[in-house]
């Protein structure tokens, strides 16, 4: 891999708490989460739906819908914090310094607008580009995700376009101001497998081009495996496992974790062996269970687990793989 | 294998009519299915795979007499099912059920689990009013439900809880053929596992026979016996699970297999992909010829006027495709 890695935080978000307000008063929906992306590097958010992983991000941008609100934590881009920032200037890092994409372009382009005007509109507002010089800068950027006959694309409508097309508009608008973080929110589950390798091929590119980082939020560990340097493993609001993604794959830490991958069907299995499957299913928001929000499903579950919040902290052997359970750390550290 | 074919589809096709612009002005036919044949045996689990639009789940549709199909037959226990009516069907419809994908729409939010899964036991005349309640606790428990959820109602569950009722309603009727559309994709992947398994569990127990549509190729090397490939409302390939993973003859699924994904990062890193360029072309106009070739690697000029023949290219491996025709006349065997 080409990617340069400088250890220079670019992305640092630190005790973010998250909640919803229910009838039956607030709940927690993101329980007290750190995460972090270095300048350079690709970090893969992983977990279930309702985990929270889409949340988390949406906050940073200050994006979260009505009820929905962070209420305590930080996050700070480049060194500037997110939270505190005027209106004016975060609109400046929306689709500026950080661009988006999200899983349904459908839904995130608008329909009775051109693509080339999607595309210019970031321009001209955050890059003080005359409509001209957008334009033309809007033609480099679809031939840069790989449309063809990107110029004359420019007059055309959303749903003259196809699936993995759109998702590629979408690509080339979180692209269009050279952002140093590109946030991508499962932008590959509504497309199948092979325009889907076509995007993260795509994507890989032009990071190594560009030089950007990237989040790249999802529920599909092999998808990711190829793309990350590093993994953060999101289960019910909180990061359970946050490891170089070599680590992860090779000697996951968390019960979560491992059952996650253990339950994916591999090459060498045999045919209708039994999956190993985590039993139960996870809690719904406003049910978290006290202490550790696995421990219901665990099959390592002990006393502690019930009582208290583990601790998201480095093993050991490598501090850069930090483990979020009471019984992996003593495990590990008898060893 | 020597199992007997418990159902055999002999040049089904399936076109639907639909009108075009903003006035419906313009008629036009979706190819939806063309000419496809192939045998289900009896006890397996046959996966068809594909992407979007490919014609996999009209295909499970179509075999079960939901869609009628427009030329081609059906024989179930050598009875051509496509020609009969609603009421001919009905003692048909009992063996041969459907798991949908979301089995959120496929549950009715006003009826009880315990009525939902009893809702076919009834029309079916299978058990007594008597009998009906312990049936139920036995479906449920079949599919790992305790008894108490017969009296819950389907917002009350989980996805994954949502889907056992559904598969313990497929099973209410004793069937011999399942069809599941998609039916673990829209499960997460922790409760996916649990699904396979369960599917997995009750094939044994009962001798049920699957035709899986799914498009997680993972899943699909896991739980089939057998798999075909479509492409744009044709069968490209169909074969053996370890011969279509192990010795891919088509092109399409060799580009396939090498888009999945595998959790592995150093094989993911050092791999190179065979990336197919472009789009699926549009069902409404599919290309001439065989229907891959414009975004075939290997096309030539014969691929582009003339329908490549489905032919037993090696034993118990079909195939669609002129250059695997070609290479194994000329050199008389086959090199990757």
């Amino acid at each position: 891999m080409t990617t340069i890695k400088t250890g220079e935080r670019l992305l640092d978000v630190k005790g973010l708490t998250i909640e919803i307000e229910t009838r039956n008063g607030p709940a927690t929906i993101v329980d007290n989460i750190n995460l972090h992306v270095d300048k350079g590097e690709t970090l893969g958010v992983v977990g279930e739906s309702g985990c929270g992983k889409s949340l988390t991000m949406l906050s940073l941008m200050r994006l979260l819908p009505n009820k929905i609100r962070v209420t305590k934590g930080s996050a700070h881009f480049a060194g500037r914090d997110l939270q505190t920032m005027s209106n004016s200037d975060l609109r400046k890092v929306r689709g500026g310094d950080v661009g988006f994409v999200f899983q349904d372009p459908m839904t995130s382009l608008n329909p009775v607008m051109r693509i080339g005007q999607q595309l210019a509109e970031p321009l001209i507002y955050h890059r003080n580009m005359n409509k001209a010089q957008a334009r033309k800068r809007a033609g480099e950027l679809l031939k840069l995700v790989g449309i063809p006959g990107a110029e004359d694309r420019l007059d055309a409508y959303p749903h003259e376009l196809s699936g993995g097309m759109r998702q590629r508009v979408m690509i080339a608008i979180g692209l269009a101001c050279n952002p140093q973080l590109l946030i991508a929110d499962e932008p590959t589950t509504a497309l199948d497998v092979t325009i889907q390798a076509q995007i993260v091929d795509l994507v890989k590119e032009l990071r190594d081009k560009l030089g950007m980082s990237v989040v790249w939020i999802t529920h599909d560990l092999a998808l990711i495996a190829g793309l990350v340097d590093r993994v953060a493993v999101l289960y019910a609001g909180t990061v359970v496992e946050d490891a170089p993604v070599d680590d992860l794959f090779a000697r996951p830490a968390h019960p979560y974790t491992q059952g996650l991958l253990a339950s994916i069907p591999k090459l060498s299995d045999e045919r209708a062996s039994r999956l190993s499957s985590i039993g139960g299913t996870p809690p719904e928001p406003g049910r978290r269970p006290r202490g550790c929000p696995f421990a219901p499903r665990c099959p390592l579950v002990e006393a502690i687990c019930h009582e208290k919040v583990p601790a998201l902290e480095g093993l050991p052997h490598s501090g850069a793989h930090r483990v979020a359970c009471f019984v992996a750390h003593r495990k590990l550290e008898a060893a | 294998m020597g199992a007997q074919p418990l159902m055999r589809i002999e040049n089904l096709v399936k076109h639907f009519h639909v009108r075009l612009g903003a006035f419906g002005e313009r008629a036009a036919t979706v190819h939806a299915l063309d000419d496809i044949s192939f045998e289900i045996l009896e006890g397996e689990t046959l996966s068809l795979v594909g992407e979007s639009g490919c014609g996999k789940s009209t295909t499970g549709f179509t075999l079960l007499n939901l869609h009628k199909a427009t030329e081609g037959k059906v024989l179930y226990q050598g009875k051509n099912i496509v020609e009969l009516d609603e009421k001919a069907m009905r003692p048909y419809r009992r063996q041969l059920q459907i798991v949908f994908q979301a089995p959120y729409s496929t549950l009715n939010p006003r009826m009880t689990i315990g009525e939902a899964v009893g809702e076919p036991i009834l029309f079916h005349k299978l058990s007594t009013k008597a009998e009906l309640k312990d049936r139920i606790s036995t479906l449920l428990a079949d599919v790992g439900l305790p008894p108490r959820f017969a009296s819950r109602y389907p917002h009350e569950l989980s996805g994954g809880q949502r889907q056992r009722v559904a598969i313990a309603r497929a099973l209410a009727c004793q069937p011999k053929f399942i069809v599941c559309d998609e039916a673990i994709s829209a499960l997460d992947v922790s409760v996916q596992a649990q699904i396979i398994n369960l599917l997995l569990d009750l094939q044994q127990k009962y001798g049920l026979t699957y035709l899986f549509i799914a498009h997680d190729l993972a899943v699909v090397r896991h739980i089939s016996d057998r798999v075909g490939v479509m492409y744009l409302g044709r069968l490209a390939e169909l074969t053996s699970r370890e011969e279509l993973f192990d010795n891919p003859l088509h092109p399409y699924t060799k580009a396939l297999l090498s888009a999945v994904p595998e959790a592995d990062p150093s094989h993911e890193r050092s791999r190179r992909r065979q990336v197919l360029q472009g789009d699926v072309p549009s069902p409404l106009s599919p290309p001439s010829g065989c229907r891959f070739h414009t975004r075939c690697p290997i096309a030539m000029d014969i691929c582009g006027k003339v329908v490549p023949e489905w032919r037993e290219a090696l034993p118990g491996h079909h195939v669609a495709c002129h250059a695997v025709t070609e290479g194994l006349s000329g050199k008389g065997g086959l090199s990757g």
